[in-house]
């Protein structure tokens, strides 16, 4: 779609060269620094082209400074990009209008006009009760929506008093051990009228059954259930590596929960397929969005596969990306996103629901990002990467807090966290007019080059998958492809980092002495007190009801029935998470990755 | 380098421990998939114990105390004495090496080689959970190449294995190349020979197939396992690359992928073709390496595998090629050394000038290479006269 | 001379998943000379000293970012000095604040590296916190090289001759 012509002699123009005897480590695309063609034959003669020949007859005159003009993964980019890049763009076809195919700028077509994004802010520590008071006060201050982080041991399938878990729980997040800490966590929060988000994976089934008893003994119709349960398990064997089972087991409950949710919880969205730890491990930005549409198209097929209908499940169906501090790489890959993912489920998975070609995201702002030094920089970052969300269309954000490079967020600093999207919202004007950097040159072409380096990775993955993506991104994790990627783009960006190329104020230039700073501290008795809970509970429970439950559960998964009403039953009789996972683990064995250094 | 501690409580017993010979009593079928590590039954041999300090780190114990520990299964013995071999320190090098060949010779050894990716790891690891429940005593030598620029290696083999990590009746080392072409770390055979010592009654040698690592490890090896997976290169090339060759009992991995079965097909084809084996003296043409399909991850066909080995070991007692096999390793191994030191002498001659000299004057054509070769080795000897470049005879 | 290797094994104890930190450091080590041993994540700190144990360890490195480290850099070291291999340097790194990491120190942790620490001052302090005999620099080893038990008397005065036999000084 771009012009391939280059001016005779390599000068630092438009056309992109990012200067003499530059390197970049990133990968290099010809195409990309050449974008912007500037001096074709074609266009000397018109008044644009001619003031592009002055302009880069100026630039080549003034010369370059001495520095890394790269993106933050390392795509090389020009100097300028106007006009003359891609006059023959099919802007209906390729651009087009928001709320319309290929939904490059949005997927609705009032966007923040018709509602603003939602403020969903991620917390949880410590025990359900604190974590309760937590979300009262930020929905008291404006925050939208719930979102629930568990604790290590929660994310692992462990209860409290497990004896993996000691030292562990409440650290980084909430402890649930069952459908008594899940109902003081909601207590007072109408889950019919509340959207919720819940930030797991491997266990994503059991935290689920054990949500839907909550929401029962609220009141509360489940076909007006609106959230998002995580659950996306690729994304932990390539990069988070918080799994339980082997992926069959896994895919098997995954494809339980869309099935589930299609036919009972409509409004619920029981997959979030997430690039967001694919980018926290290391990936490049070209690599979290490749990897995490694979990761849906995976999930569209195991769908399928499973007899399902795209144009039903697809909806329901979210995505959650990062946004990182190079600001235009962002906002592009979030488009490209956009119209990669619509036009593969319309082309190749003959989606024809509109709401099934949408993607639509939430975005968390980059933890890799911050700074333990001079951790009050942070706060801009934060802004920075949150306004990059904007631009780019998010449904929901988070932004993090300044001190969580240590621990878990202060109050002072969560608020500012939350202020910081307020003001966002209310103050800057950015969600005033709908993708207001659609038609940026650099933009639109920086949106065409993450779009095309998507593609490429998407050739590869189908090819170990022979054709299939789901079969593609399995032998991908069985081979180490993805985590080798990833590995070795975190080694050069530290490289990098270690040599002065990319610069982390306050890290590696501008270093000054550290102030302390408060951070928030999960006290001992939070463990003590989970588990002496536990014991409490496990000791009043019914225990014939709970063996009961697990025995049918078990014997449900050496079938092929649907494990979530199974789940629901033992989550009801107040079987722990440890019991049922336990129980699973049983039928499912367990899993070691292949050692990818 | 004398050291101050006391020696090992265990030693202080007096008696040597138990050998219970047949004790060992089957596990129940385990819960749990094939990582979870095996209910450990009564030892047949020695159990490796840890030990109670033996002084600062640099400056290790003197070897033949090391021995005499590591025969008393102390573990921090056997590693220390592994490092130290992998070090070749001249002098220690040889009394370690003469000692331990005294005593040398009676675990089964059985080397382990693949391609990156067939799961030799997850296959490595289930056949030691096998061979637990036997209530055999099991080391595991887990090799994997030093980088060629920097020397130093990560080594992840253990990654896989770690379920085995808390079992006294498992020693697990990973070594690299360091410098060694091929598959093995030149100390390799010398650490198998620490952990036969220290009672490991099945050695089980990993590394990764890659130029002459199969034929490395066969050298090594009384019984060879070569595993192969589809997708990732077809049997045909693998018969072209000599593993067949070496191969006692060939694995195909993956069995549940796509062209699994193809490629047992066209092994066992191979095989049955009689494709030529090393030729051993006296040559072992009874033996028909079986073509086994397996799913390693799923521990399916893990079990065949691990009787097939035993069935070569068997085969090799009673055909008596077990002996042979030996003969020509010790052979080897005298050779190596030979030649080795026989480079060292020759690189060392006139303080090493003597082969630059020679060099030089073979680029002057003032000699040939052949008599170059023959003055080398007559020891700095000075060859008689320049030869003319027209008589120089030998090419 | 000898081929000394500083033998290192990185680990992830405890139920955090983060590989990024570690990964780079286990390259950064492997970069300069070093020999490291990953024994992959959900370790126990029983599983983690049994590996330093049997691969003969300098060092120990360990990588939390759970909020565990108080419970799990303690239980390390006090399984080395139960097996009486105190001598093992323990060093980490991951999400630790100040005053846990000095708190750490006077227990006996070597080093905590904050995020952001560049890899090559790990490297160096790896170096000197295991001293010893280990290469100065990193090098390569000679290809096919391969040991004699003997120096040959000609090496005993003046250039000396590398075991392995190639003639050259070895590093």
């Amino acid at each position: 779609m771009t012009h391939q012509d280059v001016p005779a002699e390599p000068t630092p123009s438009s056309s992109g060269h990012a200067g003499p005897g530059r390197r970049t480590t990133g990968p290099a695309d010809p195409e990309a620094g050449r974008a912007d063609p500037g001096a074709g034959p074609a266009d000397s003669g018109t008044a644009i082209g001619e003031a592009a020949e002055r302009w880069r007859a100026r630039y080549a005159a003034t010369g370059e400074r001495d520095a890394d003009f790269t993106t933050l993964s390392g795509e090389e980019v020009a100097p300028l990009y106007s006009p003359l890049d891609d006059p023959d763009r099919d802007v209906a076809g390729t651009i087009g209008f928001p709320g319309e195919y290929p939904y490059t700028r949005g997927v609705y077509p009032t966007m923040y006009r018709g509602r603003s994004w939602t403020i969903r802010q991620f917390s949880g520590f410590g025990n359900a009760r604190e974590t309760n008071e937590r979300y009262k006060y930020l929905i008291a201050h404006g925050g939208g929506g719930l979102s629930v982080a568990f604790d290590m041991p929660t994310l692992m399938g462990r209860d409290s008093d497990d004896p993996r878990s000691l030292g562990e729980v409440g650290h980084c997040g909430v402890a649930i051990d069952s459908v008594a800490d899940m109902e003081v966590l909601f207590s007072g929060l109408p889950l019919e009228r509340l959207t919720t988000s819940m930030t797991i994976s491997g266990p994503a089934p059991m935290l689920f059954a054990m949500y839907l008893v909550v929401a029962e003994r609220q009141g509360a119709d489940l076909a007006h259930l609106d959230g998002t349960l995580q659950t996306d398990i690729f994304k932990e064997y390539i990069a988070q590596k918080e799994w339980l089972f082997p992926p069959q087991p896994h895919l098997r409950l995954t494809a339980d929960l869309m099935q589930f949710c299609a036919a009972e919880v409509p409004k619920y969205h029981p997959i979030s397929v997430s690039g967001y730890h694919i980018r926290e491990a290391g990936s490049t930005a070209a690599q979290e969005l490749a990897f995490t549409l694979a990761d849906g198209f995976a999930y569209v097929e195991l769908g399928q596969r499973r007899g399902l209908d795209v144009d039903v499940f697809g909806p329901q169906l979210s995505f959650f990306f990062d946004a990182h501090i190079d600001f235009f790489e962002e906002i592009a890959k979030f488009r490209a996103a956009r119209r990669i993912w619509a036009r593969r489920l319309r082309e190749r998975y003959g989606a024809t629901n509109p709401k099934a070609l949408q993607l639509r995201f939430h975005t968390q702002t980059a933890g890799v990002s911050l700074t333990a030094q001079q951790p009050d920089n942070n706060v801009v970052r934060t802004a920075i990467e949150a306004l990059a969300a904007v631009l780019g269309g998010t449904q929901s954000l988070h932004t993090n807090a300044l001190d969580e490079v240590y621990a878990l967020p202060t109050e002072r600093a969560a608020r500012i966290a939350l202020r910081t999207q307020q003001v966002l919202a209310e103050e800057t004007g950015a969600g005033n007019v709908i993708d207001p950097l659609g038609g940026s040159w650099y933009v639109e072409h920086l949106t065409d080059v993450t779009e095309r380096r998507a593609e490429e990775l998407f050739a590869r993955i189908e090819e170990m998958g022979s054709g299939s993506m789901l079969d593609g991104v399995l032998a991908g994790i069985d081979r180490g492809w993805f985590q080798q990627h990833i590995a070795d783009a975190a080694f050069a960006y530290q490289q990098q980092l270690e040599k002065g190329e990319k610069v982390i104020v306050g890290v590696n230039r501008h270093v000054t002495d550290d102030e302390p700073l408060e951070i928030l501290r999960i006290p001992a008795e939070v463990e003590r007190e989970q588990r002496q809970a536990l014991a409490r509970r496990r000791a009043d429970r019914d225990q014939g009801a709970v063996d009961a439950a697990l025995a049918k559960l078990e014997a449900a998964a050496r079938g092929d029935t649907n494990l979530i009403p199974h789940l629901v039953d033992a989550a009801r009789a107040e079987a722990t998470l440890g019991e049922m996972t336990v129980t699973l683990k049983g039928v499912f064995g367990e899993y070691v990755e292949p050692p990818m250094l | 380098m004398t050291d101050s501690q006391g020696t090992a409580p265990e030693l202080d017993e007096g008696t040597a421990p138990q050998l219970d010979v047949g004790a060992g009593a089957e596990a129940g079928a385990g819960a749990g998939g094939p990582h979870a590590a095996s209910a450990v039954s009564g030892p047949m041999r020695p159990s490796l114990r840890p030990s109670h300090g033996d002084g600062r780190r640099r400056r290790p114990a003197p070897v033949n105390e090391l021995i005499e520990r590591v025969r008393g299964g102390d573990r921090r013995a056997v590693a220390r004495l592994i490092s130290l071999l992998e070090r070749g320190e001249g002098g220690e090098l040889r009394t370690a090496a003469e000692a331990l060949s005294a005593s040398a010779g009676q675990a089964a050894v059985v080397g382990l080689t693949g391609a990156p990716g067939v799961g030799k790891s997850t296959l490595a690891s289930a056949l030691v959970a096998l061979w637990r429940r036997e209530g055999r005593t099991v080391g595991v030598l887990a090799v994997d190449p030093s980088s060629p620029y920097t020397g130093g290696a990560l080594l992840g083999d253990r990654v896989r294995m770690q379920a085995h990590a808390l079992d006294e009746g498992v020693y697990i080392r990973s070594m690299a190349t360091r410098g060694a072409l091929g598959g093995l770390a030149w100390a390799t055979p010398q650490a198998a020979r620490v952990l036969d010592a220290a009672g490991c009654e099945v050695i089980l040698v990993e590394t990764v197939g890659v130029g002459q690592a199969e034929i490395d490890v066969a050298g090594l090896a009384d019984t060879t396992l070569v595993v192969l997976a589809p997708g990732l290169g077809d049997a045909v090339q693998i018969a072209k690359a000599g593993i067949l060759e070496v191969a006692d009992v060939l694995a195909v991995n993956k069995a549940d992928r796509e062209g699994a079965d193809r490629v047992a097909r066209d092994l066992r084809e191979m095989v049955h073709l009689g494709l030529p084996r090393v030729p051993e003296p006296g040559g072992d043409r009874r033996w028909s390496p079986p073509v086994i399909k397996l799913s390693a991850g799923n521990g399916k066909g893990v079990d065949q595998v691990a009787k097939a080995i035993a069935e070569h070991g068997s085969h090799l007692r009673s055909s008596g090629e077990l002996q042979r096999r030996r003969h020509a390793r010790a052979a080897r191994e005298i050779e190596e050394i030979a030649v080795a030191a026989l480079r060292t002498r020759l690189g060392a001659v006139r303080r090493g000038q003597a082969l630059d000299d020679l060099a030089e004057r073979v680029l002057a054509r003032s000699l040939g290479p052949y008599t170059a070769a023959d003055e080398l080795l007559r020891y700095g000897e000075p060859a008689p006269a320049p030869v003319p470049a027209a008589t120089r005879a030998r090419g | 001379m000898a081929d000394e290797r500083i033998r290192v094994v990185v680990a992830k104890p405890g139920l955090d998943g983060h590989d990024r930190g570690v990964k780079i450091v286990a390259r950064a080590l492997r970069d300069a000379g070093m020999e490291v041993v990953y024994t992959g994540l959900h370790q126990t700190p029983e599983q983690i000293v049994a590996a330093a144990l049997q691969e003969d360890a300098d060092a120990v490195g360990l990588s939390i970012h759970s909020g565990a480290h108080m419970t799990l850099f303690p239980r390390v070291l006090e399984l080395l000095r139960e097996a009486g291999a105190e001598d093992v340097v323990v060093f980490g790194g991951g999400i630790i604040p100040a005053e846990d990491a000095a708190a750490l120190g006077r227990q006996g942790v070597a080093a905590i590296f904050t995020p952001g620490t560049p890899t090559a001052r790990i490297v160096e302090w790896v170096r000197a916190a295991v001293g010893g005999d280990g290469p100065a620099v990193a090098g390569p080893v000679p290809q096919g090289a391969m040991t004699t038990p003997d120096d040959p008397p000609e090496a005993a005065e003046g250039r000396s001759a590398d075991p392995r036999g190639t003639g050259t000084p070895s590093r």
